[in-house]
């Protein structure tokens, strides 16, 4: 095997490792064994990841898409179901964003659970999920890839459920699980539709052979891409599948930051890019998920401006974000889309540190109206945050300026109903930097709240063990947050690993610099090169610079505004919100789409079982079935019972009279 | 002398036999009365064995009667227990087969 395939398979396997280590030596890891343990297996794997592309670049443009076939399960007439990896620069991107920014997460976690009473359980979840994610991104066939796909999903209801003696954790980990299993579902009959007109499972052969067996816009093609994309909206958090991932707030903090921030969640904008060659043919799929796209990119958007949960906060700017990568992978501009992936997974990531830092200095407190002022105590987590935050927002030179700025040209460069996906994404970049800067401001600026306070003076709030949503009283023990909590301040691993991403975030953007730099772009040129879009989307520069002074002004502008509602008027919100009623209402409630599902989904599903139960189960199955059968046994048996006398003298009468009746007859026929 | 008679007094030893374990309740006197049918029985065989001139049939009630000693065996046993356990020794009175 070459150097690539190799790398490649390590790279799986470092994780798988790391998982098994922890897993089965759960007595005898002590202290923070575990946490190295993981991150030194996140460490190999990233080390792995980089090695294959290093080896990957020394091959020629032509062919660096190389399988890694580990062995056939089945190749029979039909099927070609193989444990094999594709290693082509889309996946190896995906590969090393994943175990890069996971490892620092797996440090960041050493430090920030170390309180914690499942400590190894946590690291031996969090491999496995990272092996589960490596697996998605890296299948080379559409088996493999649904089976990434399916452990992704069991690995963040396991981490969301992490204390799981939480009713509310628990409950949102279902939630997570159910509705990705609903994408798991969209993702098997998608593959079906696509592998019934090619006869492959492999997606190289299924892209060589689109174009013969698909007409543009054929039927089955877009049911196939649709419901490939429910399976992608599931995972990725898009509407009308979202409502999960601010449940999933619930679990650890490392765990949003890794989960639902870097990794998981941009597995369906990996599905999309991936699938370029099915979408590019059906057209009108693509559409769709453009179009839904940019409907979550700006109702997260919305909804964020009014919640007052930090996690949640983060939570829906990254719904939002993801809805950017969407729209972008959807309308062809796929190096945009994955440039704004490998960004956002930096500054998001970093995000999610930083607010894990503060709930942290908030003893487990995750409420916006109970933070402030922690800007003098916590200076390291305020810059981090304020660092994420301008990234987040758009404004230059920060990575995300340019990661979404190039979102935005490229899909205005589409034409047509693309240029208004484009005007709601800049109006989205406007509301990203206003409930940023919300957060900042709140949490960091104003008066000191008494935790503040307190760990001004030395001593860390420790706070009552509840619930921070029902206020229900909790312990420590397992299954339950840990004791005591950690802040970044006094925590050497949080500050290396949140340090490392903020260096990131500043500089991750100039990898793709209009007009001075290309590196994203012409590392994944191999896998985009016969896309349509690939050569015919080039805004001109004259498009690039108009775009890029009106991202820089919009995310200025956004933050400016937040200045003046949150900083220099306290009261502004509160006037805001009392006159603007309705529209409050609306994203306070997060527009009300834990409603609607609840009234079309779950309130109909939970009749037909009552109905089930109550009408079909007691009396079709209990009386008509499992009753009559057994009546009619009784009934006949009573019948016959009439002729069981016990009476000795009766039974030999009745011999008698048969045994006269048999010769009686012979007697008689002779 | 004809088969005949022999076939009408094994017939009627059988009907007398017959019509006692019909109509008596002591078990004892019912146990009498199926010798008496197996014995009219026997009667039967050997007059037909004579007939045909060959030993068969005296085989075959040499066979019926080491069968009807084992019954009579079982039955008595059957006897006595019931009488050691102090059952009522009437065959009317032991029903417990009743459906």
């Amino acid at each position: 095997m070459s150097t690539v395939k190799i790398c490649a398979w390590l790279t799986l396997l470092f994780p798988l490792a790391g998982t098994l280590v922890n897993a089965f030596g759960f007595r005898v890891w002590r202290g923070k064994a575990a946490g190295w343990i993981g991150t030194a297996a996140l460490a190999g794997s990233f080390v792995s990841a980089v090695l294959a592309f290093l080896a990957l670049q020394d091959l020629g443009a032509e062919q660096r898409q190389v399988r890694a076939i580990a062995w056939d399960y089945a190749v029979t007439v039909g099927v070609d179901a193989q444990l094999a990896l594709l290693v082509d620069p889309l996946a190896l991107f995906m590969a090393l964003v994943v175990s890069g920014v996971s490892m620092l997460i797996h440090l960041y976690s050493v430090g920030y659970m170390a309180s914690d009473q499942g400590y190894v359980r946590f690291f031996a979840y969090l491999n496995f999920f990272v092996f589960s994610m490596l697996l998605l991104v890296l299948a080379a066939n559409f088996l493999l890839l649904i089976v990434g796909w399916a452990f992704v999903g069991a690995a963040s209801y396991m981490l969301i459920s992490f204390w799981y003696r939480r009713t509310t954790a628990t409950g949102a980990g279902i939630k997570a699980f159910v509705i990705n299993v609903l994408g798991d579902v969209g993702l098997v009959f998608g593959t079906y539709f696509i592998f019934r007109g090619t006869g492959t499972l492999d997606f190289l052969g299924t892209f060589a052979q689109v174009e013969e067996v698909f007409a543009v816009n054929d039927g089955e093609l877009v049911a196939g891409c649709l419901l490939l994309l429910v399976g992608a909206f599931a995972k990725s958090a898009q509407i009308p599948l979202h409502t999960w991932l601010p449940d999933a707030m619930e679990g650890p903090t490392p765990v949003s930051a890794l989960i639902h921030a870097a990794t998981m969640v941009t597995a369906g904008v990996y599905l999309i890019a991936r699938m370029w060659p099915l979408f590019e043919r059906a057209p009108a799929a693509a559409d769709v998920g453009a179009i839904l796209g940019c409907l979550t990119l700006i109702v997260a958007a919305t909804t964020a401006l009014a919640q007052t949960d930090l996690k949640r906060v983060i939570a829906y700017s990254t719904m939002s974000q993801i809805g950017y990568m969407t729209m972008a992978v959807s309308s062809g501009a796929y190096v945009a889309g994955l440039f704004h992936l490998m960004t956002h997974a930096f500054f998001k990531a970093l995000l999610f540190m930083a607010a894990g830092s503060v709930i942290g200095a908030m003893a487990g407190m995750q409420s916006l109206d109970r933070m402030g002022g922690f800007r003098r105590v916590m200076p390291f987590t305020f810059g981090c945050f304020v660092v994420g935050g301008l990234a987040l927002s758009g404004v230059p030179p920060f990575s995300g300026f340019f990661s979404k700025d190039e979102i935005l040209t490229y899909v205005a460069d589409r034409g047509g109903f693309h240029v208004v996906l484009a005007i709601i994404g800049y109006l989205g970049s406007f509301i990203t930097a206003v409930y940023t800067f919300r957060m900042i401001f709140r949490a960091f600026l104003g008066t000191p709240v008494r935790e503040a306070d307190e760990l001004e003076r030395g001593h860390l709030a420790h706070g009552e063990h509840r619930n921070p949503l029902t206020g229900e009283e909790e312990d420590t023990g397992v299954g339950f947050p840990g004791a005591d909590h950690h802040i970044a301040e006094r925590e050497g691993t949080m500050r290396i690993a949140m340090g490392a991403l903020a260096v990131l975030a500043v500089l991750g953007g100039l990898l793709q610099v209009p007009g001075i730099t290309h590196a994203v772009e012409s590392f994944l040129e191999p896998t985009f090169a016969e896309s349509r879009y690939f050569e015919e989307l080039a805004p001109s520069d004259g498009l690039t610079y108009i775009g890029l002074a009106i991202g820089a002004v919009l995310g200025l502008a956004g933050i400016a505004l937040a200045r003046e509602v949150w900083l220099r008027r306290p009261g502004t919100a509160e006037r805001v919100r009392t006159r603007a009623r309705p529209a409050y209402v609306l994203f306070a409630n997060k527009w009300f789409f834990d409603e609607i599902i609840d009234g079309l989904v779950v309130r109909p599903a939970r009749l037909a079982g009552t109905f089930a139960q109550q009408v079909f189960e007691r009396l079709v199955v209990n009386g008509l079935l499992v009753g009559g059968t057994s009546g009619l046994v009784r009934a006949s048996s009573a019948a016959v019972r009439g002729a069981q006398t016990g009476l000795l003298r009766y039974y030999a009468g009745l011999l008698l009279v048969g045994m006269v009746a048999v010769s009686g007859y012979f007697l008689l026929m002779a | 002398m004809a088969i005949s008679w022999y076939l009408v007094v094994s017939a009627f030893v059988f009907c007398l036999g017959a019509a006692g374990v019909l109509t008596r309740r002591n078990p004892l006197v019912v146990l009498l009365c199926l010798e008496l049918m197996l014995n009219a029985a026997n009667l039967a065989l050997i007059a037909f064995s004579r007939m045909h001139g060959n030993g068969e049939g005296q085989i075959f009630a040499i066979v019926v009667m080491v069968v009807a000693a084992c019954e009579v065996t079982v039955g008595l046993g059957i006897i006595v227990a019931m009488y050691r356990r102090r059952l009522p020794i009437d065959v009317d009175e032991l029903r417990a087969l009743q459906g």
